[in-house]
C-alpha cells in the first residue's frame, strides 16, 4: 500500500497535466456573463448619419460579432456568419478599429450577414466590452443581459455545441 | 569585416531609437508616465498573456495604456483604474489576484504543500525513532563487538 503512494501521486499529477493540455489559455473568463450589456452609441456603417445602441436590439436574443476588415480569421468566419444570418438569428456587427475604412467595401464584396454594423473606430467600445482580439462573439438575451462570450471564429462545430443550445434555451 | 560590424551596430541603435519612439505616444508628463508604468507592471496584457501591460507592444496594450493615462489625467486613483480594468477584463488582468474564495487555493497552495511535506517529514522521523529496541546496540553488544575486533587484529 505504502509503496504505491508515490505512484498514485504521480498519476494524479499526470491527470492534471493531461487536462491542462486541452485547456485554451486564450479563453479568458468574461466578467460580463449574466450582466447587462455595456451601453454605447456608435455610428452605423451601412447608414451614414444613423446611430446604434444595444437598447435598440432588445426584445429578442441577438449576437454581437466583433470583427475587423483587417482580420483574416474574421473573413473565414464571415462565410459561416452568412449561414447563421440566413437561419434568422439577428447578428449585429461591431466593426472594431477599422482605421482604413474598409468595412463597406468588404461587405459589398463578400456579402453582409449583419443587421447592421456599429462603427467602433478607435476601439473604445471594444475595451468597454472587454474585447481582447477579433473575432469575438457575444450572445445577448431579450432583456439585454450578456449570456455568453466566444473568443475566436465561429464554425459549424462550435455553433452546434455552444450557440444553438444556449439560443434555444433562452428563447423558449 | 570590422566596418560591417559597425554598420550592424549602427542599425541596431537606429532600431532601438525607433522602438523607443513608438512605444510611448504622448508621454508628455513624466510623473504621470512613471505612475502609469508602475501600475501597469502589475497588470497583465490580455493579448500577450505573459507580458505585463507596461512592457507589451500589442496594439490593445497600447490602447489600454492610453485609456489608463486618460483615467489618471481625470484624477482617478490607482484603485479606481484597477477597478475599471477588472470590471472589463476580470481578475485575470491582475498579476496579484485578490484573496477571495476562488483564489484561496492559489494563495494558500504553497503553504498547504509545505504543511503536507512537513507532516510527512515528522511522521518519517518519528517512525525511525520508534524502531524496536532489539535493533539497537546496548553497552553489552558494543563490548562484545570491540572484543571481536581486537581478537581479529591479533
Amino acid at each position: 500500500m505504502k509503496r504505491w503512494l508515490p505512484f498514485a501521486a504521480f498519476c494524479v499529477l499526470l491527470v492534471f497535466l493531461y487536462v491542462g493540455l486541452f485547456r485554451d489559455p486564450r479563453e479568458v473568463p468574461s466578467p460580463f456573463i449574466g450582466r447587462p450589456a455595456p451601453a454605447f452609441v456608435l455610428p452605423v456603417v451601412e447608414r451614414p448619419g444613423a446611430t446604434f445602441s444595444p437598447e435598440q436590439a432588445r426584445g429578442r436574443s441577438w449576437l454581437l460579432n466583433v470583427w475587423a476588415p483587417w482580420c483574416t480569421t474574421c473573413q473565414k468566419e464571415h462565410l459561416f456568419l452568412m449561414q447563421v444570418a440566413a437561419t434568422g438569428v439577428p447578428v449585429y456587427g461591431l466593426n472594431w478599429k477599422d482605421q482604413d475604412r474598409e468595412a463597406t467595401a468588404m461587405l459589398a464584396r463578400m456579402g453582409n450577414p449583419y443587421v447592421l454594423n456599429a462603427d467602433d473606430r478607435d476601439g473604445r467600445v471594444g475595451i468597454d466590452w472587454g474585447v481582447t482580439g477579433v473575432p469575438e462573439t457575444f450572445v445577448i438575451d431579450a432583456e439585454g443581459i450578456i449570456r455568453m462570450k466566444h473568443s475566436g471564429p465561429i464554425n459549424e462545430r462550435i455553433w452546434k455545441r455552444k450557440f444553438l443550445p444556449l439560443l434555444q434555451a433562452i428563447d423558449s | 569585416m570590422r566596418r560591417g560590424a559597425w554598420f550592424l551596430l549602427g542599425l541596431a541603435l537606429l532600431a532601438m531609437e525607433a522602438v523607443a519612439g513608438e512605444a510611448r505616444p504622448n508621454a508628455d508628463d513624466p510623473v504621470l508616465e512613471a505612475r502609469l508604468m508602475g501600475l501597469a507592471a502589475d497588470l497583465r496584457c490580455v493579448v500577450c498573456q505573459n507580458e505585463s501591460l507596461a512592457e507589451s507592444r500589442a496594439p490593445l496594450a497600447q490602447d489600454l495604456r492610453e485609456e489608463v493615462r486618460d483615467l489618471m489625467r481625470q484624477g482617478k486613483t490607482d484603485a479606481e483604474v484597477v477597478e475599471y480594468l477588472t470590471l472589463r477584463y476580470g481578475d485575470f488582468v491582475l498579476y496579484r489576484p485578490p484573496f477571495k474564495p476562488e483564489t484561496y487555493l492559489l494563495w494558500l497552495g504553497p503553504a498547504l504543500f509545505l504543511v503536507i511535506g512537513g507532516l510527512a517529514w515528522v511522521i518519517a522521523t518519528r517512525r525511525r525513532r520508534a524502531l524496536p529496541a532489539t535493533d539497537r546496540l546496548d553497552a553489552e553488544d558494543l563490548r562484545k563487538a570491540a572484543e571481536l575486533l581486537r581478537g581479529e587484529s591479533k
